[in-house]
């Protein structure tokens, strides 16, 4: 029976030996010395500055969704480096190993850096950054204090801070899987893949999911029960809107991963026969599930997005949203429609003619109302006076590399075509033009727009220009030979090649990636640059960019409780009406404010919790049936605590307010 | 701000006397959310089982192994169950908490009675050869029936822990909050339950 191998594990420390750690792979031992050195310098510049006690009060604990949206940008960062490290060791790889050499990586080496740059970069890279972007402006739109369960949202935080924890500890204890970013069975099942690889995938996506899953609850009811009075749903920004199509996607989907990852554990673990080959299992069902949740959650990042490029592109342009409506209504189209095409990532199953037509017509439409939200960005844009600051240029560079994306993915849809294109690097190339075109675009634009809000300083634009060319050439010159590379048939995956007429395609590709390498390294240098030349770049208003909704009608950084007043909404672009009617800050009538009080439950919690897939992914069962223990009864204490609010006294208030009225009177003056 | 009409100058854009919040408004719509995502979940399991039921792999089918008599007892302690904790609604309602503990107490009952009888299913099930390594079919049969009584697992300990704050606090509106979420866990399972009942065993029969 499959469930013996559990039983050979070591009772104390199950599978986990010194044979786990990677001493033989010297690329490994290299990267495994430089975080380790990195990662001491930083412990022991936080001990020397005694910021541990900062830290844990006013960031771990806090319950402040601007906080927590902070801390996910971060998370998000730091990953986006480790994913594209895989990237560029890829890229190198593909374009060496020609004429009989075999590169640099070995395969099984080569195997785990492809599926780990997938999840990386889907699961800790884009999730958390368009999470973080939802936390921290959503509300800020809304006219709201917080989210509807701050405390929630700190533990769903600290939940994707640990998958992305296991993730990472994968690198250098053990191994991550080798079976592709959705690991289809039977090659992830126990027979093809015995070792930790895949469970490291499984735990990690497990712990990080259930974060996902409880924020997206959580931003749904903030949306739906914290509106500031007068805003009716058709008043809510454009942002706010898509981020609520982002969060019901969430929870209509994630609960689906959450499923076949269980029945893969237990296929796993408990030896029973879902996807197995054998006693019955059907590993097309794997497929099909998984995709339930996988095609959704493309979605589930690009929404946002738009609603990013709506907010950028009406206030670079000073005019209202050109149709606010259609905007709404094509957004809510896609959600819905995003959830009956999940079959066009495997047309080649042989569903049939007639069910893969429907999926074809299904994935096509959806182009529809994309398209009416380009128009309404070009109309919007059309006899506008169009600032060209880096968020714009963003916006007009995702334009144009989004449409190609989208292009290619209707020609992917016509079923046909896909029979000759699956799995090919054309698809490669497809999903990084919408992705990087599209997301990863967006985020940018995203960052340099709202930055100075999170800050009260800009990013530096010379540098953020840097990175934008770099980019947006890099993605070009890596992603072009790649549909070439595709429509000649060459599949994805491959660590060595024997025809040397493809290699000059795959030496520009890898020049590519060294350009937005370049793009990184000038992003990253433009935080750098903006943090040392803050003064320089300091925005005392509040509003910088003349914007149109609520979040510009506070102080940047905005206080803890957002606004000392409810804001009362009129119009949509809620803020511009205000400066159009000369709306009038009260000066005075402050009072206490009811606020969620921090806690360090989330931190524990989620700790415990990582622990818990540590233990399941090396078998130390003692460990694991511990862990699980302490969740529960952790969760048990904590409900316990009554007190979970407090009052910043009116006295407070009144002093961060005149703060702000004299800092404002000031720059008005020098002005 | 001097060409502010005088219409202009009656629109408020603040609230300047702010009344209180209820602490916890969005709890109930959270958890019904929350609820429904644990819904997809079952929809997967029970779509799995459609799927894989079946696959008996040469192995026993529905016909060989369900005692349709243990199900129909298993589900009156299932139905009994939601009744007794809506007569501990009731008396949450009329402000009476050591009667809502009571009838928490016998609902915990007929929860624990129902979990001992799908347990000695199980390893009846299992004692004969027929356990979730079987065959798909039973692989799904075991996840799906298992989830749900790992639900009713995890309401029995959420039941007790209410008993205790009740017991605590008092019928105090945080208590008040969380029996009523309790409460909607509780049915839910019942209503799944329904489905186990009809879609696994009564049609398993048929088959």
């Amino acid at each position: 029976m499959a469930v013996s191998h559990l039983a050979e594990a070591d009772p104390i420390f199950g599978r986990l030996s010194f044979a786990a750690l990677p001493l033989h792979e010297p690329i490994l031992i290299v990267t495994f010395l430089a975080v380790a050195a990195g990662g001491a310098a930083g412990l022991y510049l936080l001990t020397k500055f005694r910021l541990w006690g900062y830290l844990w009060k006013e960031w771990f604990t806090s319950v402040d969704h601007k906080r927590i949206g902070i801390m996910y940008m971060i998370l998000g960062i730091v990953m986006l480096v480790r994913g594209f490290a895989d990237a560029i060791m890829m890229r190198i790889q593909q374009a060496i190993a020609f004429g009989g050499s075999e590169g640099y990586l070995p395969a099984h080496h080569y195997d785990q850096v492809f599926t780990a740059h997938g999840v990386i970069m889907i699961f800790f890279v884009a999730m958390p950054l368009v999470t973080g972007l939802m936390n921290y402006v959503m509300p800020l739109q809304i006219g709201a204090r917080d989210v509807s369960f701050p405390f929630l949202n700190n533990f769903s935080f600290w939940m994707t801070l640990g998958g992305a924890v296991l993730v990472m500890m994968s690198l250098f204890v053990g191994e991550f899987a080798r079976t592709g970013w959705l690991a289809y069975p039977p090659l992830s099942g126990l027979e093809a893949s015995p070792d930790v690889g895949v469970d490291y995938y499984i735990w990690a996506l497990q712990v990080a999911g259930v974060g996902t899953t409880l924020s997206g609850i959580n931003l749904i009811c903030t949306i739906i029960k914290m509106r500031a009075p007068g805003m009716t749903m058709m008043k809510m920004p454009v942002f706010t809107w898509t981020a609520l199509c982002t969060n019901v996607l969430i929870v209509a989907t994630f609960p689906v991963l959450t499923a076949v990852l269980v029945l893969l554990s237990l296929d796993r673990y408990v030896g029973t026969h879902f996807f197995t080959s054998e006693l019955g299992g059907n590993p097309m069902m794997y497929v099909n599930l998984i995709w339930i949740w996988g095609h959704p959650e493309v979605y589930i990042l690009i929404l946002p997005i738009f609603g990013v490029f709506s907010e950028v592109t009406s206030t670079f342009c000073g005019k209202r949203l050109f149709g606010y409506t259609s905007m709404v209504y094509a957004t809510v189209c896609i959600t819905i429609l995003s959830y009956i095409v999940w079959l066009h990532h495997f047309f080649t199953m042989g569903s049939g003619a007639s069910v893969n037509s429907f999926f074809g017509i299904t994935t096509m439409v959806i182009s529809i109302p994309t398209g009416a939200k380009l128009f309404n960005w070009l109309f919007t844009m059309y006899r506008g006076r169009i600032r060209f600051e880096l968020p714009m240029m963003w916006t007009i560079a995702f334009m144009l590399t989004f449409v190609v994306g989208g292009m290619t993915g209707v020609l992917l849809a016509v079923p046909p075509a896909d029979f000759v294109l699956h799995n090919s690097l054309f698809l490669i190339a497809h999903f990084h033009n919408v992705i990087i075109g599209g997301v990863v675009f967006g985020l940018f634009a995203a960052m340099g727009y709202w930055f100075p809000k999170a800050f009260g300083f800009r990013l530096d634009p010379y540098w953020g220009k840097v990175s934008f060319w770099c980019w947006l050439v890099g993605y070009w010159l890596a992603f072009t030979p790649l549909y070439v590379l595709g429509l000649m048939g060459v599949t994805r995956r491959m660590r060595v090649f024997d025809d040397p007429s493809l290699q000059i395609w795959f030496v520009i590709a890898c020049l590519g990636a060294f350009v937005i390498a370049g793009g990184i390294a000038a992003f990253l240098m433009q935080i750098y640059v903006s943090i040392r030349d803050r003064e320089r770049l300091r925005d005392t208003t509040g509003d910088p960019w003349g914007g149109r909704t609520l979040e510009w009608s506070t102080s940047s950084p905005p206080p803890d409780y957002n606004f000392a007043f409810t804001p009362v909404i009129h119009d949509l672009d809620a803020w511009y009406d205000m400066k159009r009617r000369g709306f009038q800050r009260p000066a005075e009538g402050f009072r206490p404010i009811h606020m969620p009080r921090s806690t360090g439950a989330g931190v524990i919690l989620a700790g415990l919790s990582t622990l818990f897939g540590f233990a399941m992914i090396w078998y130390i069962w003692w460990l694991a049936a511990a862990s699980l223990a302490a969740v529960v009864l952790g969760a048990i204490i904590h409900t316990f605590n009554y007190h979970r609010d407090y009052y910043i006294p009116a006295e407070t208030v009144v002093a961060t307010e005149r703060a702000r009225a004299m800092q404002m009177a000031a720059t008005a003056a020098a002005e | 701000m001097s060409t502010a009409t005088t219409t202009e100058d009656q629109v408020r854009f603040f609230e300047i006397e702010e009344h209180e919040h209820p602490e916890g408004a969005s709890t109930a719509l959270g958890f019904w959310i929350y609820l429904m995502s644990d819904c997809l979940i079952f929809a997967m399991l029970f779509a799995a089982y459609a799927v894989l039921g079946g696959n008996y792999a040469a192995g026993p089918a529905p016909r060989d192994l369900f005692e349709l008599d243990l199900v129909a007892l298993n589900t009156a302690m299932l139905l009994f169950s939601s009744i007794t904790y809506g007569f501990a609604m009731l008396a949450m309602a009329r402000g009476k908490a050591l009667q809502t503990q009571l009838w928490l107490l016998v609902t915990a009952g007929f929860g624990a009675a129902f979990l001992w009888i799908e347990l000695h299913e199980f390893a009846h099930l299992i004692h004969i050869g027929a356990g979730p390594q079987r065959s798909a079919f039973l692989s799904a049969f075991f996840t799906l029936v298992g989830t749900h009584g790992l639900h009713v697992t995890f309401g029995l300990v959420w039941i007790l822990v209410m008993m205790v704050q009740v017991g605590l606090k008092g019928l105090v509106p945080a208590n008040r909050r969380r029996l009523t979420c309790l409460s909607l866990f509780w049915h839910f399972l019942d209503v799944i339950w329904i489905g186990v009942f009809t879609f696994v065993y009564l049609m398993g029969m048929l088959r």
